[in-house]
């Protein structure tokens, strides 16, 4: 069995390299025939400048907000980070500002931060499991009316987030009354999620060969076991793009903190007070570097070291909301 | 870090805990009653187990919600009495929404263009250069990154400070001033402030198409673009009539995509000018109407409209993905 688990588990692969909408596969490397090296040698300076000329100017921004977080308040207020050339200074003064001090009128980002982490887990792990399950379902026990079905849960990708706030917010706060708490932010995640990760986890899953479903079944395994000991482990690789990328949204998203976490320190999350705080740009201005890159730092850190879970959950999910 | 920061910490990250021992024990539970359900029916129940946290959640969360906002969007500001198509007579009446509304329409006839073309440009310039992986990175890490905090950061690039009173702390006003130019106010000035806020989602979403676009252009066969080289098509020429046409499934998707996404934006208008200045758009036009005024109907009625300017979208691109994996 563990041959056709390997091989399963190679096709499952490159399907999650594959992006959408691409019908060809990726050449793997181009073979550099002595013509072709002589042309790439005519037109690739200028290709070249083009593309450096491109980064930098999209790498400028962030790199400048960057500077500024290590400069001084009087200097952030004073004049732009490119002085930093002529006159260099560093400090970790603002970090430490918006990070540990506490009181009304101070950032408070470090409860932010606890708040933020607390919310993106469970919202990123609740949606991918209950997810797999109705996609395992979908994909492998026969019920009638089970493509009907599925092309419904499909079809609610299209209902914008707007369209479901206000009678969500109603139910929680009136029904269940957990409106403004950890649970209720979890809940409204889970449930914008569920639509995308069921349609993506259901291509991967029906993907598994139907032999080594069939094997496990010979072997007395019940639909439960199947579950667990051969499509969840052979899923994993989908499971972990899919789960950064839900993680990701949640951790970046504003709309959904802003309608159900009741917006303080209690449960609000980074994105919620940021907003908060470049609305009073001219009290904040020194505050806001530092406060933005505490936001923006793990992202970056999921971004730069498992870019080719991000890159694939990206190719996948990019069309939630 | 004071006690108290820490205590509020270890309760939050408690509940969190307990939360997800919760989530598993229940799921855990169902699993295993449906497991252990008697022989006949036992099919069924076990597919009712797999099945019903996602129905019961997307019913409650998604389906009554988005019914009942329609039914909303036909009444009064909180929903005591219906009053047919006022809402709607209100959207297309007040200026500052047909204001929301026309900005829409041109976010949505800029931001994908634009991003496609910087993007397919890119893709194309670095798939013949060296360090193209980390040329790459610095495109596409906009896309990691929070609208609020993209946001944050181009505040600070279009930062304005009257002339006299002290330095420009914002790059671009300061390379005004280097060219001798007048600084300008570029979030509040109407109507160009709308394109300073278009401009940070184009620098967000080029390198989505820059990403997507590249893989395509590497899954163009080598010997096409040869052969047309050999038939003396030159650089461009083989680009727009061999690369082009190959990745035309891509584009679709690419453009199609980034355009729901544009028309959902609520974020960035949210964090840098509010909606102010005759910026909004009708994502952030809803919330500020729900939630900000209670006006429960023509939020709502807002939302309606939103989903109406989505639908065609998703279909076609559903479409589209279709026709590709046939072709696959």
């Amino acid at each position: 069995m563990s041959d056709t688990t390997a091989s399963a588990e190679t096709t499952a692969e490159q399907k999650l390299d594959r992006p959408l909408g691409q019908k060809n596969v990726a050449r793997p490397s181009r073979p550099v025939g002595k013509a072709r090296r002589v042309k790439d040698r005519l037109t690739s300076p200028w290709a070249t400048a083009a593309a450096i000329t491109i980064a930098v100017l999209w790498t400028i921004p962030t790199f400048g907000l960057l500077v500024s977080s290590f400069r001084t308040p009087d200097e952030i207020r004073s004049n732009g980070w490119w002085n930093i050339f002529v006159s260099p200074s560093f400090t970790l003064e603002n970090y430490f500002e918006v990070l540990t001090v506490s009181g009304a009128s101070s950032a408070n980002l470090g409860q932010y931060f606890v708040n933020s982490l607390v919310i993106a887990i469970p919202a990123a792990l609740f949606p991918i499991a209950i997810a797999t399950m109705a996609a395992y379902a979908f994909a492998w026990m026969k019920f009638r009316g089970s493509g009907a079905l599925f092309v419904l849960v499909f079809a609610l990708q299209i209902v914008p987030l707007q369209m479901a706030l206000v009678p969500l917010l109603q139910i929680f706060s009136g029904v269940l009354g957990i409106s403004g708490t950890f649970p209720a932010v979890w809940i409204a995640h889970t449930i914008f999620g569920l639509p995308l990760c069921i349609f993506l986890l259901h291509n991967f899953i029906s993907e598994i060969p139907g032999e080594v479903i069939e094997a496990a079944r010979v072997d007395g395994a019940n639909q439960t076991q199947i579950f667990f000991r051969i499509v969840i482990p052979l899923a994993l690789p989908a499971l972990a793009s899919i789960g950064i990328f839900q993680f990701l949204w949640v951790w970046n998203d504003l709309l959904v903190a802003l309608v159900f976490s009741g917006g303080t320190a209690d449960v609000a999350p980074l994105t919620q007070r940021l907003a908060e705080l470049v609305g009073n740009f001219g009290r904040n201005t020194e505050r806001l570097p530092a406060a933005a890159f505490i936001s923006l730092v793990i992202p970056l850190i999921v971004f730069f070291s498992l870019q080719r879970y991000f890159v694939r959950g990206l190719l996948a999910g990019s069309t939630k909301g | 870090m004071t006690s108290e920061f820490l205590t509020d910490m270890f309760s939050k990250f408690g509940l969190m805990i307990v939360g997800l021992v919760v989530f598993a024990a229940v799921v855990g539970l169902v699993l295993f009653l449906a497991d252990k359900a008697p022989k006949r029916g036992k099919d069924i129940v076990v597919l009712a187990a797999f099945l019903a946290p996602s129905f019961i959640l997307l019913g409650v969360g998604l389906v009554y919600p988005a019914i009942r906002t329609t039914l909303l969007s036909f009444q009064n500001r909180n929903s005591t009495e219906w009053v047919g198509l006022q809402n709607f007579e209100w959207m297309f009446s007040e200026p500052t929404i047909l204001t929301t509304l026309g900005n829409t329409l041109i976010w949505v006839a800029l931001v994908p263009t634009l991003s496609t073309i910087f993007g397919l440009a890119y893709a194309v310039f670095i798939d013949k250069s060296y360090g193209e992986k980390i040329l790459k990175s610095l495109v596409f890490m906009p896309m990691a990154i929070s609208f609020v905090g993209a946001g944050i950061i181009w505040r600070f690039m279009y930062e304005y400070r009257e002339v006299g009173f002290s330095e420009q702390i914002g790059l671009l006003n300061q390379i005004l001033v280097w060219l001798g130019q007048e600084p300008q106010q570029f979030l509040v000035n109407s109507p160009w402030n709308t394109f300073f806020l278009i401009n940070v989602m184009i620098w967000i979403q080029t390198g989505f198409a820059m990403v997507l676009l590249s893989a395509a252009i590497k899954g163009v066969p080598l010997e096409v673009i040869e052969a047309a080289r050999l038939d003396g098509a030159n650089a461009w020429q083989s680009f727009w009539n061999v690369t082009v046409p190959a990745i035309r499934g891509t584009l679709v998707v690419v453009i199609t995509t980034i355009s729901i996404a544009t028309l959902k934006v609520f974020d960035i208008v949210r964090a840098m000018t509010g909606g102010n200045f005759d910026t909004s758009v009708v994502a952030n036009e809803m919330y500020t109407q729900a939630f900000n005024r209670g006006e429960f109907g023509q939020g709502s009625a807002l939302a309606l409209v939103l989903f109406v300017m989505v639908l065609p979208i998703v279909v076609y691109n559903v479409r589209v993905m279709r026709q590709q994996k046939e072709i696959r």
